[in-house]
């Protein structure tokens, strides 16, 4: 084969070919260009369209204007509360998913027996933490008679009744333990993070009497700070389209506490049918989740790079 | 000498406890498939049986009114595998497009795929739903498969990345023995991406096999459920609650993915790390 690379690189290099193939390339390209089209395009124009009116899907639609937009933002508690309840869950769980996340990758990113099977281990629970097994799992967990509260009884001798899922101050919380649970996507990237920062640099400060607070903070958040910023975009986002956990393990209560926004609009949708309220709902969802971006994408260069300014 | 060694135990020890904190949920729900009923909530927290038995697999796998496990697990592979083969073969091939073929509008039609990288598939819902409803496509798997035919963004990326890291010499040299653009794919660039195939077949079965809001829209008779509508049927309000069961077929719905997890892992950690994507 090596022979053959030579002869091609000889044959080539003399002409620069700059051809064209527009067939080939849109017959290639051609699946996610006609998904694209009929599976993002008009679904989004038709959301717009369905958002400015009222619609239940079995009469026909009817237009009213800016009506659902006007009520979502003057009279509706329920959005109100289900946004402040999706912002907490995403802001909390997302930050302290990546620093166990980075806690971890720094341990594992050590030359030391084992640390292979570690890394291995330590993944699984984000294999497998999406799923509606440990949903369902977790549900049991935390409730009343479930493994937690026998675990503080068995321990501490304390004796809890109440359910973690069930009660309007902890509810969420067990959906927030369930996300960060899932850390190993992001510690896998850290890692990898981790082994592209020069040793030279960590030599350099041990020169300068650095320890190795200081060799974290100067050195190894300021060059990781490309993959976490990346990770806290991904991740929020992902963090806003929270459903199934919220769907099975709470049902969005107790008193609503848990009622994130994608459940809110899941009910707003197939509970009540009422297409057009919903589709709203998507769009200013849509809209938030762009203004997030923009704005992590803005503060960026306050940190990213750079010595942290507190941030972090 | 001494000192190394004591950090070498407290660096595994510490390690130790967060992996047996970590680890407690997934061995709590494996032991108490194996409890009695009725022995679960007692003295919940203990992780060995105090009688050791299977027969939760057995109620469990009975399922709901003639509905049983096989038949959720029969729906799940049928969905998974056609929609993970769907997506391996389009996204290489766009992949391979967008890597390799000069064509009018690509630099637009790239930034297209990338921007909507992280467009979320929720604001799309509602309009897809109507779409599919208007064309009958309610209580079909049509919904959930087709749409996996047509290439999505994530695994154009990961392709296009992989295909990058192929030598283009390898394609000229191809062509010189008479292939075209056609062959080329087949012949050179399938058979040399291979682990970029193997990691999109990891996620898209996870993501797949996992997935619940998807079959909770479009399916509604339970003859057509995957096995994540069926694990969700054992708490809800209208049947018999089956802890016991309940736990057993949860075991049971996770051994694929455990399956795939530990043959293919290599390819799944170099998979999240080269694409920098989260799983």
């Amino acid at each position: 084969m090596s022979s053959l690379t030579e002869k091609a690189k000889d044959l080539f290099s003399s002409k620069k070919i700059k051809e064209y193939d527009n067939l080939a390339g849109f017959i290639f390209i051609s699946p996610w260009l006609i998904g694209f089209i009929a599976f993002t395009i008009i679904p989004m124009i038709l959301s717009l369209g369905v958002s400015f009116t009222r619609y239940d899907v079995i009469s026909a639609p009817e237009w009213v204007g800016l009506k659902n937009y006007i009520d979502i933002f003057t009279v509706d508690s329920t959005f109100r509360s289900s946004i402040k309840i999706t912002f907490f869950y995403a802001f909390v769980s997302v930050p302290l998913r990546l620093a166990f996340a980075l806690f971890l990758a720094v341990l594992f990113n050590q030359k030391r027996k084992m640390v292979g099977l570690y890394r291995t281990l330590f993944y699984i629970p984000s294999v497998i933490g999406g799923s509606v097994a440990v949903a369902v799992m977790w549900r049991q967990l935390f409730g009343s008679s479930g493994a937690l509260n026998s675990l503080l009884n068995a321990f501490f001798g304390m004796d809890i009744a109440r359910s973690w899922i069930r009660h309007p101050q902890s509810a969420l919380w067990t959906l927030i333990f369930l996300a960060i649970w899932q850390f190993g996507s992001p510690m896998l990237i850290f890692l990898a993070g981790l082994k592209q920062i020069p040793g030279s640099l960590y030599e350099a400060a041990l020169i300068d009497g650095a320890n190795w607070w200081q060799k974290f903070f100067k050195i190894t958040i300021p060059m990781l700070s490309p993959v976490i910023l990346f990770n806290l975009i991904m991740q929020i986002i992902s963090g806003f389209m929270m459903f199934t956990q919220a769907y099975i393990i709470t049902e969005g209560g107790p008193f609503d506490q848990t009622l994130v926004y994608v459940l809110y609009l899941f009910r707003r949708a197939f509970s009540f049918y009422e297409m057009g309220y919903a589709s709203a709902l998507a769009w200013i969802l849509l809209v938030i989740v762009a203004i997030i971006t923009v704005i992590i994408f803005k503060t960026a260069p306050h940190w990213v790079y750079y010595e942290s300014k507190g941030e972090f | 000498m001494e000192k190394s060694q004591l950090k070498t135990i407290l660096y595994h020890l510490l390690i130790g406890i967060i992996g047996i904190a970590m680890f407690y949920p997934v061995l709590w729900m494996l032991s108490s498939s194996f409890k009695v009923e009725g022995t679960i909530f007692r003295n919940a927290h203990n992780l060995i049986p105090e009688a050791f038995t299977l027969s939760n697999y057995v109620s469990g796998w009975a399922g709901f009114g003639g509905t049983h496990f096989g038949i959720f697990f029969r729906n799940s592979f049928i969905i998974t595998l056609t929609a993970t083969a769907g997506q391996i073969f389009t996204s290489a091939a766009v992949g391979y497009g967008f890597a390799r073929i000069k064509f009018r509008g690509k630099a637009i039609l790239f930034a297209l795929v990338i921007s909507t990288l992280l467009l979320p598939q929720q604001v799309v819902m509602i309009p897809q739903y109507i779409m599919f409803s208007f064309i009958g496509w309610i209580n079909s798997y049509k919904p959930l498969i087709l749409p996996r035919f047509f290439a999505m963004p994530f695994f154009i990326f990961l392709m296009y990345q992989f295909i990058q890291g192929i030598p283009k010499e390898l394609d000229e040299a191809a062509k010189i023995d008479g292939c075209g653009v056609y062959s080329i794919f087949f012949k050179i660039i399938l058979p040399n991406i291979k682990p970029a195939l193997i990691t999109t077949f990891i996620f898209q079965f996870y993501w797949t096999w996992q997935d619940f809001f998807g079959p909770l829209l479009y399916l509604q008779s339970a003859n057509k459920y995957p096995v994540s509508l069926g694990l969700k049927l054992f708490s809800d309000p209208s049947t018999v609650t089956n802890w016991g069961g309940m736990f057993a077929m949860s075991v049971l719905s996770l051994l694929p993915v455990l399956v795939i997890f530990i043959v293919f892992q290599r390819y799944l950690v170099e998979g999240i790390s080269t694409t920098g994507l989260k799983g």
